[in-house]
């Protein structure tokens, strides 16, 4: 018990800690680098808690892909030195009292959400998706997926195919001057048009136009 | 203190999330740097659902984690997309300077 309060106090300040460096950190890249490290303290905790499964997917659809599309963006688009001076400017800093001030009200209002909150076991119906001590939560997760959330399954996937095409419609450009193989060309070719067949008389020679 | 128990998840994504709502309004120059608060509310949301499915003991919640997950990264990518496109055509993305809507 006293070793679980440890690690939840660990990456639990970790995660704060990175949190704040996300957001306030003057360098864009090493905003995408705190966001990793967040997800990765978060991560641990997941799978400190008995969800072993959704940490890992995290760490490999977050810090695998996500993270990374982040950092190439972020290095394509060369505005890592863009950040500098947010307190100065005058026209922004009309918006960071309001968001403090948002912010803070929002974060108050959880808390006495949370503390206000109380476990009746009476009310919770458990359902057939209980957690059981048997079977990993691999397995458990596994088991209703595909059987009762299998058209959730399947829209989430409709998503992603959707996301992809739409990225890759979004970003697609055709440059001018590009050579390109053109197979279409290349194969409706005929022998016609390639090659001709010459009578040449005798010590006098082809002349051939080119 | 010693004992941790569910207040102490919910307090955890609470501040994150706090933490993310900030760094959308403090974040003026930068617009991944919005997209990236707006990760951290979501993974605050599901700091949420995975602790109440644990300390519950109902599947339910991890089932959700993981389509919030999807739905993420699907964001991600088609902001990230966006994002190439308008630096493509207007040269920047700092937030001050997206004014074309003129909102």
């Amino acid at each position: 018990m006293i070793a679980h309060a440890i690690f939840f106090y660990f990456f639990s300040v970790i995660a704060v800690i990175s949190a704040i460096m996300v957001t306030v950190s003057k360098n864009t890249v090493h905003s995408v680098f705190f966001l990793i490290l967040d997800f990765i303290s978060i991560s641990c905790l997941f799978i400190m808690i008995g969800a072993e499964f959704l940490g890992m997917i995290m760490l490999i659809v977050y810090v695998g892909a996500v993270a990374v599309l982040f950092l190439f963006v972020v290095m394509m688009l060369n505005v890592a030195q863009q950040k500098n001076q947010w307190f100065i400017s005058k026209e922004s800093s009309g918006h960071i009292p309001v968001g403090l001030v948002i912010s803070v009200i929002i974060f108050f209002e959880l808390i006495i959400v949370i503390g206000g909150w109380k476990h009746k076991p009476e009310l919770f119906n458990p359902t057939n998706l209980s957690i059981t001590k048997e079977l990993t939560n691999t397995h458990s997760l596994g088991q209703v997926l595909y059987t009762d959330y299998i058209h959730v399954f399947q829209i989430s996937g409709m998503i992603l195919l959707i996301a992809m095409i739409g990225a890759i419609v979004l970003t697609f450009r055709q440059r001018e001057g590009v050579k390109k193989q053109s197979y279409l060309k290349q194969i409706s070719r005929e022998r016609t048009e390639g090659v001709e067949v010459l009578e040449v008389a005798s010590n006098k020679g082809v002349k051939i136009d080119d | 203190m010693i004992e941790i128990g569910l207040g102490h998840y919910l307090t955890l994504g609470a501040v994150i999330f706090s933490i993310g709502i900030i760094g959308i309004f403090l974040n003026r120059k930068n617009i991944i740097v919005i997209l990236m608060s707006i990760e951290l509310i979501l993974l605050a949301v599901n700091i949420n659902l995975v602790s109440f499915s644990i300390y519950l003991g109902d599947l339910s919640g991890q089932v959700f984690t993981l389509f919030i997950l999807t739905v993420a990264a699907a964001e991600a990518a088609i902001g990230l997309a966006i994002i190439v496109v308008y630096f493509r055509n207007s040269g920047t993305i700092r937030v001050e300077e997206i004014d074309k809507l003129k909102g």
